[in-house]
């Protein structure tokens, strides 16, 4: 029998973004919470701090602020009629660990997803009609709109300080901005980051070829910030450490820097560390939650009461509590019924190098978003009927870091290693220069999570397993964005240039890093038949537990994810405080 | 040239003919010939050994039971239930072998010529290495190109020479006053973990 504590009015799985913004939350709201963390205990100034963070192969290279295997990992196939194998040692996606999970690593790219990514479906079948959905494409609708979200994606900018431009305030396009956003009611919190030479010449190329370039929204800051809770933060010194890293100035929005210094004094909140979360417990009626089993730093099982549970445990980790724990009804691809674990999406992503034997890019000069950006082949922008495809992309130039084991480009022919690859280094290093493509992936009938029918972690629980595959509609997708990308590459006239794109006979490859925007499995909806949780995040079961993450979107945004992950946190932290509390019911 | 250091080296993993192996394919991969340090000059070796006696030759952090499928779809990643610290064992003994029956000595004793060619055999899978190692190539590479970029606290990247090579700054972590759009080049050598200077 596991050990109870005493009975605790919130419980909150997992301390990273959503958690954090919960915590304050629902804290603020006089409730007494507690958040139970897998991983380590992560203090920027004991832990982050310079010069030790400035390691490339111990942070970037042996992941070493990240989720190891050894203690979880999941099972990855291609298809229903492959075996999935264990994701041994991480290459695809870097979950994150301890205290403030991956918002502490993260490089700070932060976006709105489109008023027409939100309402996917029925912006495709209105505008383009039925026909151009292929077979086994399962899009659908969030259950919220763009309108509804915007003052918590404001919250959200605003808590983090980000530095970016408006294109679009209130109906109007700002010159400079993204036009193609969705409309905004307020300008960012502060000013872009500073231009840097590759940025430069894509806007300028981007403008000559008649495309509207804007400097990428980030969460480096660019000037002194103090957010809503009286966190402090100073702009950002363009380390180029900053994905796989903490940040060693307090420049970097995080949970740490952002939220929690403030959480942590406040006296109805408490956490613990190396505390992992085996599952949630139902009363006998299936109908409410009563708490959560945790396992702890010594092993032992510990039994948790509480009135109201919060899964703010990562995309695949809330999925894999919920089938463990019995909440909505498990996804089955064959039959296509059952929603948990259903559309599981990723992010497709190409790319393109060019070299310029004359120009001095000093690639170690990054912050995590330093950027240009056009949205012109964005979702709301192409005709997905003429174009054959459904999705679109950011086309970005950016700089982040010039850390050498890992950011080597090198012209095509040069050898991977031999006198030619040592001549190359020396000749192309500080000379290039990349443009991507960021977009966007649908989700499919057989691109789903569930429970791995061999393998088991460490504590006798079915890994998640993972099935998925890239599809004919995002290679087409990422096919016309490689056209752009080259046109204004040739367009710089570079010494020569490569490019990485998937093609036709791509499949899912776990190797090399990708990104970890990792979506769907419980995903929000209106229907309770296709959806696991209502349009507040609350399961449709079990009234009290609500799954915060990316989890919850129903196919991949174009964009990176956390700007709509702290949206929808908001948003529903808001429903909780202002409704559901007063008289806890299912609110949809 | 002399190596002087790596000559007097014991390594904490490999044995002697393991340890000869690796100085010879280091050698190989990144030349001291030409500009710049080569792999030998930056203490390569001695990198690769090190992470071959800590958490990484161990793979400490990877998930390692069973059961496993070592020649699974190359795309689903690494499969083999050994550790890499074995695969550069087994591996090494493998290639020595048919050096030895090929070519009538082990790799270490062959010239550069036919070690480059062993090499491109090796990267090309051509050589017959069972399922299990087949990743070994592909880790000698990359822990090779590791040690030659990594801070020297690793061993490796002795006296920050590759980082001066090809221009990187190391430890500095703060370019304010470069973050423009001018293009100029960066004046300052690097600094390590250490707080060495360059
Ligand atoms: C290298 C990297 C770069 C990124 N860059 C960007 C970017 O530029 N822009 C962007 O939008 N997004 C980016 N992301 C994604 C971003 O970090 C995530 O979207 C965001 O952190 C998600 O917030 P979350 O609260 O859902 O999960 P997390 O912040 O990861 O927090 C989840 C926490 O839950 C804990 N946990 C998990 N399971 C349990 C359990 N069973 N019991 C207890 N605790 C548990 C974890 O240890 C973790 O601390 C990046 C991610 C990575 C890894
Ligand atoms: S780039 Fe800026 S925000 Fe990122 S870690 Fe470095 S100083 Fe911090």
């Amino acid at each position: 029998m596991a050990r109870r504590q005493k009975k605790t009015d919130v419980v909150i799985v997992g301390l990273g973004w959503t958690g954090s913004i919960l915590g304050i939350e629902l804290a603020n709201a006089g409730l007494k919470v507690l958040a139970l963390e897998r991983g380590a205990d992560r203090d920027m100034i004991q832990n982050l701090a310079y010069p030790k963070m400035i390691d490339e192969l111990k942070y970037g290279v042996r992941h070493g602020l990240m989720l190891r295997p050894a203690d979880s990992t999941v099972t990855i196939r291609h298809s229903l009629r492959d075996t999935a194998l264990p994701y041994r040692s991480l290459g695809s996606f870097l979950p994150g660990n301890g205290v403030g999970g991956a918002g502490v690593h993260w490089n700070g790219h932060t976006w709105r997803a489109l008023p027409e990514e939100l309402r996917l479906k029925t912006y495709v079948l209105e505008k383009f009609g039925a026909s151009v959905i292929p077979a086994g494409m399962t899009i659908e609708d969030w259950g919220v709109t763009y309108e509804e979200l915007e003052p918590h994606f404001e919250r959200f900018e605003y808590v983090c300080g980000i530095s970016g431009r408006a294109g679009n305030l209130g109906g109007s396009t700002q010159a400079g901005g993204n036009p193609f956003e969705g409309p905004r009611k307020r300008d960012y919190p502060l000013p872009p980051l500073p231009t840097l030479l590759n940025g430069k010449i894509f806007g300028d190329a981007a403008k000559a070829m008649g495309y509207h370039p804007f400097p990428l929204p980030a969460a480096n800051l660019s000037d002194a910030y103090t957010n809503e809770y009286g966190m402090q933060l100073g702009p950002c010194n363009f380390c180029g450490f900053c994905e796989r890293f903490g940040c060693i100035g307090y420049s970097k929005s995080s949970p740490q820097t952002c939220i929690l210094g403030a959480l942590k004094r406040k006296s109805n909140f408490s956490y613990q560390t190396r505390s992992e979360v085996l599952r949630v417990e139902l009363a006998s009626d299936r109908r409410t939650a009563t708490g959560v089993t945790y396992i702890d730093e010594k092993g032992e099982e510990i039994f948790q009461p509480a009135d109201l549970v919060i899964l703010a445990a990562y995309q695949f980790h809330n999925v894999h509590l919920l089938l463990l724990s019995g909440i909505g009804r498990p996804y089955v691809a064959e039959t296509g019924e059952g929603v948990v674990g259903k559309n599981y999406a990723y992010q497709m992503t190409g790319g393109t190098s060019l070299f310029f034997k004359d120009l001095n890019f000093n690639p170690f000069v990054g912050a995590g978003s330093s950027a240009m950006v056009i949205d012109n082949f964005s979702v709301g922008q192409i005709d997905f009927g003429k174009e054959g495809f459904i999705g679109g992309s950011y086309i970005s130039s950016g700089q982040f870091n010039g850390q050498p084991i890992r950011s080597m480009a090198l012209p095509s022919g040069t050898p991977t290693w031999g006198a030619g690859w040592k001549k190359g280094i020396r000749d192309w290093y500080g000379h290039s220069m990349s443009i991507g493509s960021h977009g966007s992936n649908m989700s499919y009938r057989d691109c789903y999570l569930d429970l791995d029918p061999t393998y088991r972690n460490k504590h006798g629980q079915p890994m998640l397993r993972m099935t998925f595959d890239w599809k004919p509609n995002d290679i087409r997708m990422t096919q016309f964005m490689r056209s752009k990308v080259e046109s204004i590459a040739k367009f710089l006239n570079p010494t020569s240039w490569v490019s990485g794109y998937k093609g036709d006979s791509s499949h899912y490859d776990v190797r090399p890093y990708q990104t970890t925007h990792t979506v769907g499995g419980a995903i929000m909806g209106i229907d309770p038949t296709k959806s696991a949780v209502n349009r507040y995040l609350q399961t449709w079961d079990v009234h009290n537990v609500f799954v915060m993450g990316a989890s919850a979107f129903p196919q991949n945004l174009q964009y990176n994810p956390t700007g709509t992950v702290g949206a929808l946190a908001y948003w529903s932290a808001h429903a909780i405080k202002h409704d559901y509390l007063r008289n806890p019911r299912p609110l949809a | 040239m002399s190596h002087a250091f790596l000559d007097g080296y014991k390594p904490l993993y490999f044995s002697t003919t393991e340890w000869a192996f690796i100085r010879a394919a280091c050698a190989r991969l990144i030349p001291s010939e030409g500009e710049g340090p080569g792999a030998l000059e930056a203490r390569v070796p001695v990198f690769i050994d090190t992470q071959m006696a800590g958490d990484f030759g161990k793979a400490s952090d990877w998930y390692m039971l069973g059961p496993h499928e070592p020649g699974a779809n190359p795309l689903l990643g690494f499969q083999s239930p050994l550790t890499p610290a074995q695969i550069y064992r087994q591996s090494i003994a493998l290639v020595d072998e048919w050096c030895t029956e090929q070519k009538g000595k082990a790799f270490a004793e062959l010239g550069p010529d036919l070690q480059d060619e062993v090499l491109r055999d090796l990267q090309a899978r051509k050589m017959p290495l069972k399922a299990e190692l087949r990743d070994f190539f592909v880790l000698l590479l990359q822990n090779t190109k590791e040690g030659y970029f990594a801070d020297p606290i690793y061993g490796g990247n002795y006296r920050m020479a590759a980082w001066k090579y090809i221009g990187f700054p190391g430890a500095r972590g703060a370019y304010l006053e470069w973050a423009n759009d001018k293009g100029a080049p960066y004046p300052l050598g690097p600094v390590s973990i250490s707080g060495d200077r360059g």
